[in-house]
This record gives C-alpha cells, sequence and structure tokens, in this order.
C-alpha cells in the first residue's frame, strides 16, 4: 500500500484526475486499510491548492463516513483549519454541513457528548469576526440554528439572531449577508416582521449615517408594503430626501421606491416594478 | 463603418482562431485539463455554433471520438481511458444534439445509465462514488429530454429534491442547507423549467438575489461579496431569463465588462479583464452575449445551454 500510494501521490500533480482518487479507493477497499491512516493522508496532500479541488473533498468525505462517528471531531475540526485558510471555501461549508446531517442521523448522543451543534454556532460567530463578509458563515449559521435538536428551531432563536445580525449590519451595513440573513430569519411571518421594532430601528440607524444605502431603504420598503407604520424617526429621515411630513402616511412605501431608482441605477427596473406592485393599500 | 468597431467590439475571427488551437494544445494546461475534454469540446463547440463558425471543425472526427468514450454502462467519460460521469454524459449528448449526430447511439442504453444515479430521496449521484449535487440532477433532466426519456426516471422525486434545496434567500445550494451559488441556481432553475415545475421557484425573490450579483464594474458575481467573473454572464443571466426578469440587471453595463474581458489580440475571454483566457469563460462570455442579443451571435436556449435552432431541431424536428 505505502509504494503505490507515494506513486500515486507524484501522480497528484494532475490534481484533478478522478481516475487517481478512483483507484485509491479500490485499493483502500481490497486491502480493508484502516481509514484513520487515510486520514493523515489527507494532512500531506491538504496544501493550499489542493482545497478547491472536488476530488479530495469527496474522497475526504467517502473516508469520513465509512468512519462514522470516530470521524466526527477531527472532521469537524478539519474542515475549521481549511476554512482558517479561505474563509469562503464552498466545499469545505458543505462537507461539514454533510458531515453534520450524516452524525445527527447516525448518532445523537453522540453528538451531544462531542458539543458539536453547539459548537458549530460558536464556530460561525468566531469566523464571522475575523471575516464579518463571509457569506457561507452566514449561510452556515441559518442552517445551524434551523437544523439543530437543541437550539429549538428559529422561533426560539429569533430574538438572539436578530441581535446578533443587526450587530453585524451596524458595523458593516454594505455587507449583504446579514441583511438577507435578517430577512430569512422572518421568512414566512411577515406580521412578526412588521412588529419587531428591531427592524425598523436598524433601518432607521443606518439611514440616519447614510441616507443611500440601498440594503437599508430596501428593508424599509418591505416593512412599509406589509403594513409598517411610519413613526416620527421614519419622518424625520424622509424628510432629509426632501419630503414634508404632512405627506399622507400611504405615500412612504412610493417615495422609498423613487429614492432607490435613483441611488441604485443599475436596479432601476427593479425598483420601478416593486413601485408598480405596491400593495393598494400603501401607494 | 459598423457603429461597433469601438472599443467594445466582439472579435469573432480572434475567438474561433483560439478555439481551433486549443484542440492542438500539448501543453501543461491542456494536460491537467485531459479528464474534462469533452466538456471542453462542447463548450468550443457551442461557442463556434453561436459565432456561425461550426463549419471549421471536422464533425465526423469530432463524433468518433464522442463515441470512443462511451462505457458499456451506457454512461460517457471526459475523455479516452477515463471513468463515466454524468457531467461528460451530458456534455456528450448535447454535442451530438450540436451536430445533429444523435443517431449515432443508443439512447436506451444511456438513459439506463442515467436512471441508476438516481437516488432515493430523488437526487442524483454523479457516477458510482455517490457524490451527490444538484448539477447531476440537472445533468440526468437535461440529457433525458434531449433523448426524449424524460419519463425513464423519478421526475417527481429529483423536482422535489431539488426544491429541498431551496434556501431563505429563494437561492439554491448543493445539497439541503448549501449556501445559494449562481451556477448551483442555474442548474436547480433550469431542471425546473426542463421539467415544468418552475412554480418551485419564488420567481421575485430570486430574481432580486440575481440581479444583487451585478456589482460595479457592471459584471456579475456568483453570491454575496465576491468578485465578478465572466461566467456567471451565463448562469446567472439563464437563471434570469428563465425566471423572465433579465430586465432587472443593466444589461449594457454587462455587455461592456464582457467585451473588455477579451484577449483581442490573441482571441479568448477570460474570468475579469486582463487574466488569462481559456474555453470556459469564453464559451460563458459568448453565450451571455447571445442572451443580451448581442448582434451576429446566434441565440441560445437558457435552459438547454445549445443554440436554440438546435433546441427547435430536438423538439419539432423529427423525433427519434
Amino acid at each position: 500500500m505505502g509504494e503505490m500510494a507515494h506513486g500515486r501521490q507524484r501522480d497528484l500533480n494532475f490534481r484533478t484526475s478522478v481516475r487517481v482518487w478512483h483507484f485509491r479507493r479500490l485499493i483502500l477497499e481490497s486491502l480493508q486499510s484502516d481509514l484513520r491512516d487515510e486520514m493523515k493522508f489527507f494532512e500531506l496532500v491538504a496544501n493550499k491548492g489542493n482545497h478547491k479541488n472536488y476530488q479530495i473533498w469527496h474522497h475526504r468525505r467517502w473516508v469520513a463516513e465509512k468512519l462514522g462517528t470516530i470521524a466526527a471531531t477531527s472532521e469537524l475540526q478539519f474542515t475549521q483549519e481549511v476554512l482558517s485558510l479561505d474563509a469562503k471555501n464552498y466545499h469545505a461549508w458543505s462537507h461539514r454541513q454533510e458531515l453534520s446531517s450524516h452524525i445527527i442521523f447516525m448518532a445523537q448522543w453522540a453528538l451531544q457528548a462531542l458539543g458539536g451543534w453547539e459548537n458549530e454556532l460558536e464556530y460561525c460567530r468566531e469566523l464571522l469576526e475575523v471575516d464579518i463578509l463571509n457569506n457561507s458563515a452566514w449561510n452556515q449559521r441559518y442552517f445551524v440554528i434551523t437544523k439543530s435538536p437543541f437550539l429549538g428551531g428559529l422561533p426560539a432563536m429569533r430574538d438572539s439572531e436578530v441581535s446578533f445580525c443587526t450587530n453585524a449590519i451596524i458595523e458593516n451595513p454594505d455587507n449583504e449577508s446579514p441583511w438577507r440573513f435578517l430577512r430569512g430569519l422572518y421568512k414566512g411571518d411577515n406580521e412578526a416582521f412588521v412588529n419587531d421594532p428591531a427592524i425598523s430601528k436598524v433601518c432607521i440607524c443606518v439611514l440616519e449615517k447614510n441616507k443611500n444605502c440601498v440594503f437599508a431603504l430596501s428593508l424599509l420598503l418591505d416593512l412599509l408594503c406589509y403594513g409598517f407604520q411610519p413613526t416620527p424617526d421614519l419622518n424625520r429621515i424622509l424628510s432629509t430626501w426632501g419630503f414634508s411630513g404632512s405627506e399622507s402616511d400611504q405615500k412612504y412605501a412610493n417615495l422609498v421606491c423613487l429614492i432607490l431608482e435613483k441611488v441604485d441605477p443599475m436596479r432601476a427596473r427593479y425598483w420601478i416594478w416593486r413601485r408598480d406592485s405596491l400593495p393598494s393599500h400603501v401607494c | 463603418m459598423s457603429s461597433y468597431t469601438r472599443m467594445g467590439e466582439l472579435e469573432i475571427e480572434k475567438h474561433t482562431q483560439f478555439i481551433m488551437s486549443v484542440e492542438k494544445k500539448k501543453d501543461f494546461d491542456s494536460m491537467v485539463m485531459e479528464h474534462l475534454r469533452m466538456s471542453g469540446a462542447y463548450w468550443g463547440l457551442t461557442t463556434l455554433d453561436l459565432m456561425g463558425k461550426l463549419d471549421a471543425v471536422n464533425r465526423e472526427e469530432v463524433v468518433s471520438w464522442v463515441l470512443q468514450c462511451q462505457h458499456d454502462c451506457g454512461g460517457f467519460s471526459g475523455n479516452v481511458g477515463h471513468d463515466p460521469h454524468i457531467l461528460y454524459t451530458l456534455s456528450a449528448i448535447q454535442i451530438l444534439a450540436l451536430l445533429d449526430k444523435l443517431d449515432t447511439i443508443d439512447a436506451d442504453k444511456i438513459s439506463a445509465y442515467i436512471v441508476g444515479l438516481q437516488q432515493e430521496d430523488g437526487s442524483f449521484a454523479g457516477d458510482e462514488w455517490g457524490e451527490i449535487d444538484t448539477r447531476f440532477s440537472y445533468c440526468a433532466v437535461c440529457c433525458l429530454s434531449i433523448l426524449h426519456r424524460l419519463d425513464k426516471i423519478d421526475v417527481g422525486k429529483a423536482i422535489s429534491y431539488v426544491a429541498s434545496c431551496k434556501n431563505f434567500d429563494g437561492g439554491f445550494g448543493c445539497t439541503p442547507g448549501g449556501e445559494s451559488h449562481a451556477g448551483q441556481i442555474f442548474c436547480c432553475v433550469s431542471a425546473f423549467a426542463i421539467s415544468g415545475a418552475l412554480t418551485h421557484v419564488d420567481r421575485d425573490l430570486l430574481g432580486w438575489w440575481l440581479c444583487e450579483r451585478q456589482v460595479k464594474s457592471g459584471g456579475l458575481n456568483g453570491r454575496p461579496e465576491k468578485l465578478a467573473d465572466v461566467c456567471y454572464s451565463w448562469w446567472v443571466l439563464s437563471s434570469l431569463t428563465i425566471i423572465e426578469r433579465v430586465h432587472w440587471i443593466d444589461k449594457e453595463k454587462l455587455k461592456t465588462f464582457i467585451l473588455d474581458c477579451q484577449d483581442k489580440e490573441h482571441g479568448g475571454i477570460s474570468d475579469r479583464p486582463d487574466d488569462a483566457v481559456d474555453v470556459f469563460h469564453t464559451f460563458f462570455g459568448i453565450a451571455g452575449l447571445s442572451l443580451l442579443e448581442y448582434p451576429g451571435l446566434k441565440p441560445i436556449d437558457p435552459a438547454y445551454a445549445l443554440p436554440v435552432h438546435v433546441v427547435d431541431r430536438l423538439f419539432f424536428g423529427q423525433p427519434h
């Protein structure tokens, strides 16, 4: 096994060769090799250049599934290491999620003992601290809070997640991900969306510093469409655009659409469509 | 003088020469890409046809090589002597459809190979080693549709698996919960389109996510906070076209971005201006320009990723 493996490692100059990995798996199976050794092999080949290689991930996943729960900690740890090199490595995230789903199905008790899910949320937080622009980490966070059996699901997590998310928004209002994440927290529950004061608060907070922030204006537009009643704070913000407080409430959504057409001209036709599709009670 | 003789003209002759020359290269890059030559051939040939230059190619030679890549199981590999995979099976069938040579293959055999890759939950593996990805769902649906054998798989289950990959932002990932990515979105939306299941798409929400891919330079990225890349000109644009929201992006700015990615001296298109060119980005750039109705290019079908005249021939010509 050793001799052939070294030979094949040379061939791994052709990193993307499916055949090489296929052949390797055949050898492993026929020799009934201890796959924990195979995990060590990955340390040899896991240099930066290889991380975007589908074949290596697929092979690693094959090994991890064969090993089962033994692989849990080391796998989560490994993906952490890879991700510290390239926080947006798409393949590492898929692998991590798949592994998490596999574990939860096969050995829920092992997960609790290892603290896998709880650590997952903590890890997302750490990753976001390092790179708040990391869309993959935001997506993973959503996956964990909705799928983890230990966190109580989305409704239970919503308040803390809204708080986490709005803090991230205020730190970096031009980052697309947390704005989308925030909307995702209220998916299918427009009433809760409109009634949560934290939403309008974050819009107003951002617009006070930058009245041109498209994400804030867009979220505000959504609120208005779902029946949000403008507050004095909102009146004040809109007055900086030259609209007086005497405008009837019903025209606010229309005004915001006009502003958006102006500040986001690349997507002008989208904002025009939004204006044309305003619910009758808001235009 | 044509009104297009300014900086932003599409260099059709140069791109034709570039594609023809890729065939003959024997350098390291070509060797590394050997396993996906079937896809490379599909990109090159389809681009030539879009530019009206397919006659430059020896069709018999191409068909002969494609057929050499078919295995006993019915699947096609990326090159002679490599292992079969659903990705290259689709590319092979697309090439044969393009060259109007689908009568050279046994459609039932190929269908059986694809049927064998469908899993219990409706998903598709790429090959016998079991990697699951919505890209493979698209390959299965597209390939079988071209062969007029879509009914051989469990379409309902295939579609519900793809639907289970829908995310909170309206986009789709490679597996359930996987981050939304323009390439995966193309695969899922096209799979829905081909199967008549577009009701699974929230067109307004996804349309907005897709039009947000356009960045200052006019180019498109594949997911939030990433760089623009010419290949997204295809994946984002075709998805928008299928869901009838393509007018939500600034088409002129995108056209300019793609044209700026050309190597006007040696031909070919790169991922972004001034980078190295390759046949992959050349195809996606020109396919994108076709969707933008750039003059002089044939129209392309956004779901099958084949010229419209080929798709018309498949579905309105003589049945096999």
